[in-house]
């Protein structure tokens, strides 16, 4: 028997009391879990890349297209690396319901601009060489079970062909991996040419593009002087980094993060008041007891260690399950969503965040029971039977 | 410290309690002495301050003035946590309800005091069989407080109050709530510990039956201490 023995036992004297609490706790660390994971798929492609990259878009914003010309002057501006044109295909393949995020690219520029976009050195020839090629991510291949040589019809909604067909024949010539999986593959890509030259209308023009510059320090002045090039022109351009870019994009959706933080943060609150009560209650109970303790000589600082020590255990073992369970739901819901969803996933410093509030939820709810303990005068608390 | 150092010397000893803005005296300027090896029986009528008394004793009370010696040394104005040292050491407490830990197996409540010490496991675990056997309750050290007697739950208590082997015990009516019978075996018991163990015993009780099994009677009324020899 030692210390711990006693922490155990205090804390599973009712059995009943203790699972409760065990549960309420689970279920804010499953919450918690799962909805880190989400958040995590809305910030899936913020990587350091993406914080150092550029992208132009119509002032007005980014669905209204911007003239075919500006490439080339992009090209042109002072400190300008690479820009990669792109256009946004909302396509479909077989039925409407398997929805396919698809850009028509220029091939070179892109994959110049996304050095995350891991291609083996002959798909991605390939890629470049054909003119009906595309590239698939992994996650979109896997899904719909594509492999390279296959040829698949892809259904657009939006644009239509001067025949008036909606299918754009493709040849999968090569699947992109991200090497480091902080970069989606449930997209694919292909050639800007091929798509713009049978568009019934809205030919000659780009939804955004991607650019890079000779220096990340010069962005800031490399972005205004693309906007001021086209001030005052029938298109007026917006350029920031594409993190930026995309957290406006995000931004559609609402605010994620405040959302998932008002609602664990209200779990929380909830459970934290629950427990915290329930041991302040549990351990007055025990009053005498304790008295008891400190008559045999146990000293108030291991008395108020042992109390406190019960309110950790109690949120760790919840916790750990919850997260536990968070796990298995995410990695069997981040599988099959990883086409729709990609970036579901319980990351390393959401699980660290996690432990590190375990730790402080059992402190919070176990100091206040572990002060009242360890000041349990013996003669008052021995004289109430 | 020698032979000739009692083992407790209380000088003008005075306890009051404040109640409200009246100050109630429950001893006032007590000189006592308490030697090795003594089993002294704490008589007298009900808040007389008997309790009081080996709270003070214990170390789980402060004097409201004078002084508390053991082994010559004051242990009256030590601090909360040399006082816990203090008694973890050289105190045993026999409670009237047993005070035993529910959650505990008997073997286990035996073991708590040795908890505070050094000893290994192994060590602890043969002196709380050591301590099971003297109180003659070893067959019952998987049983928990709520499967034994109050008589059983009595050889428990005292046997956590011997197991790291203290100088003094303080048992306040530790009979007080078992039968004749069982009184006199548990009595019999805090004979044995002072006579062949050389255990000084300080024993608060209602029951003239059970102050017969102690040395000396010391009688408490109104602050002031009546003794008186048993043979
Ligand atoms: N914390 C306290 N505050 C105020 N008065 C107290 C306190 N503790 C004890 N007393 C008073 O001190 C007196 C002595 O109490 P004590 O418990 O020592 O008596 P006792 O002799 O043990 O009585 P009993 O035989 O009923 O156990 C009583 O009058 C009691 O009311
Ligand atoms: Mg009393």
């Amino acid at each position: 028997m030692n210390d711990l023995t006693l922490v155990r036992k205090n804390l599973f004297r009712k059995k009943l009391r203790a699972v409760l609490l065990m549960v309420s706790i689970l279920i804010a660390f499953l919450i918690f879990g799962v909805l880190g994971a989400v958040q995590n798929a809305f910030s899936f492609g913020v990587n350091t890349a993406a914080q150092e990259r550029l992208v132009t878009v119509n002032r007005v914003n980014f669905t209204v297209p911007l003239p075919y010309a500006y490439w080339g002057r992009i090209q042109q501006v002072d400190g300008v690396r690479d820009v990669a044109p792109a256009s946004w295909f909302g396509g479909y393949y077989q039925q409407p319901q398997n929805f396919i995020q698809a850009f028509a690219v220029d091939p070179a520029s892109y994959l110049a601009v996304y050095p995350e976009m891991v291609v083996p050195a002959d798909q991605r020839a390939a890629f470049i060489e054909g003119r009906t090629c595309a590239l698939a991510g992994r996650a979109l291949a896997t899904q719909y079970g594509w492999s390279v040589g296959d040829r698949i019809p892809l259904m657009s909604n939006i644009w239509r062909q001067t025949d008036g067909s909606e299918a754009w024949d493709l040849d999968i010539c090569g699947v992109f991996d991200d090497l480091e999986g902080t970069y989606p593959t449930n997209y694919l890509i292909f050639h800007y040419d091929y798509f713009n030259e049978s568009l019934a209308y809205g030919r000659d023009s780009f939804h955004w593009m991607t650019l890079t510059t000779v220096d990340p320090a010069r962005n800031d002045e490399v972005s205004q002087a693309i906007d001021e090039l086209f001030a005052n022109s029938r298109a007026e351009t917006a350029t920031s980094t594409e993190a930026a870019f995309n957290a406006a994009f995000m931004e559609q959706f609402g605010n994620i993060g405040l959302i998932l933080g008002l609602v664990v943060s209200a779990a929380f609150a909830t459970i934290l008041m629950i427990v915290g009560t329930t041991m302040v209650m549990a351990v007055n109970e025990r009053t005498k007891e304790i008295a008891v303790m400190k008559t045999l000589g146990f000293p108030a600082p291991r008395i108020f260690r042992m109390v406190l020590g019960e309110s950790l255990l109690l949120s760790l073992l919840g916790g750990l399950i919850g997260l536990g369970l968070a796990w298995l739901a995410v990695s069997g819901a981040g599988a099959a969503m990883a086409g729709v969803m990609p970036g579901i996933a319980l990351t390393t410093p959401t699980m660290l965040t996690a432990l590190g509030l375990m730790l402080v939820f059992g402190l919070v709810t176990g100091l206040l029971p572990a002060m009242n303990a360890m000041r349990v005068r013996i003669a008052l608390a021995l004289g109430k039977i | 410290m020698t032979d000739a150092t009692p083992l407790y010397e209380l000088k003008g000893l005075s306890k009051r309690y404040m109640r409200g803005r009246e100050a109630t005296t429950i001893f006032d300027q007590l000189d006592m002495t308490i030697s090795h090896g003594d089993f002294i029986a704490v008589m007298g009528p009900s808040g007389s301050g008997k309790t009081t008394l080996l709270n003070l004793l214990g170390g789980i009370d402060a004097p409201s003035s004078g002084e508390v010696r053991f082994e010559g040394a004051r242990i009256d104005n030590l601090g909360q946590g040399q006082l816990a040292k203090w008694r973890a050491a050289n105190v045993g407490f026999i409670f009237q309800f047993y005070n035993l830990m529910p959650t505990l197996t008997a073997a286990q409540n035996v073991e708590m005091p040795l908890l505070l010490t050094k000893l290994s496991a192994g060590e602890r675990k043969k002196r709380v069989k050591t301590a099971l056997d003297i109180v003659g309750i070893s067959d019952r050290a998987g049983h928990r407080p709520r499967q034994l007697s109050g008589g059983q739950q009595q050889r428990v208590a005292i046997a956590r109050a011997i197991v790291a082997d203290p100088k003094v015990l303080l048992a306040d009516e530790p009979t007080g709530d078992l039968d004749r019978a069982t009184a006199d075996e548990i009595l019999q018991t805090l004979q044995l510990l002072n006579k062949d163990m050389g255990k000084t015993i300080i024993m608060v009780t209602h029951d003239p039956a059970a102050a017969k099994y102690a040395r000396r009677e010391l009688h408490l009324d109104k602050g002031r201490f009546v003794e008186k020899e048993l043979a």
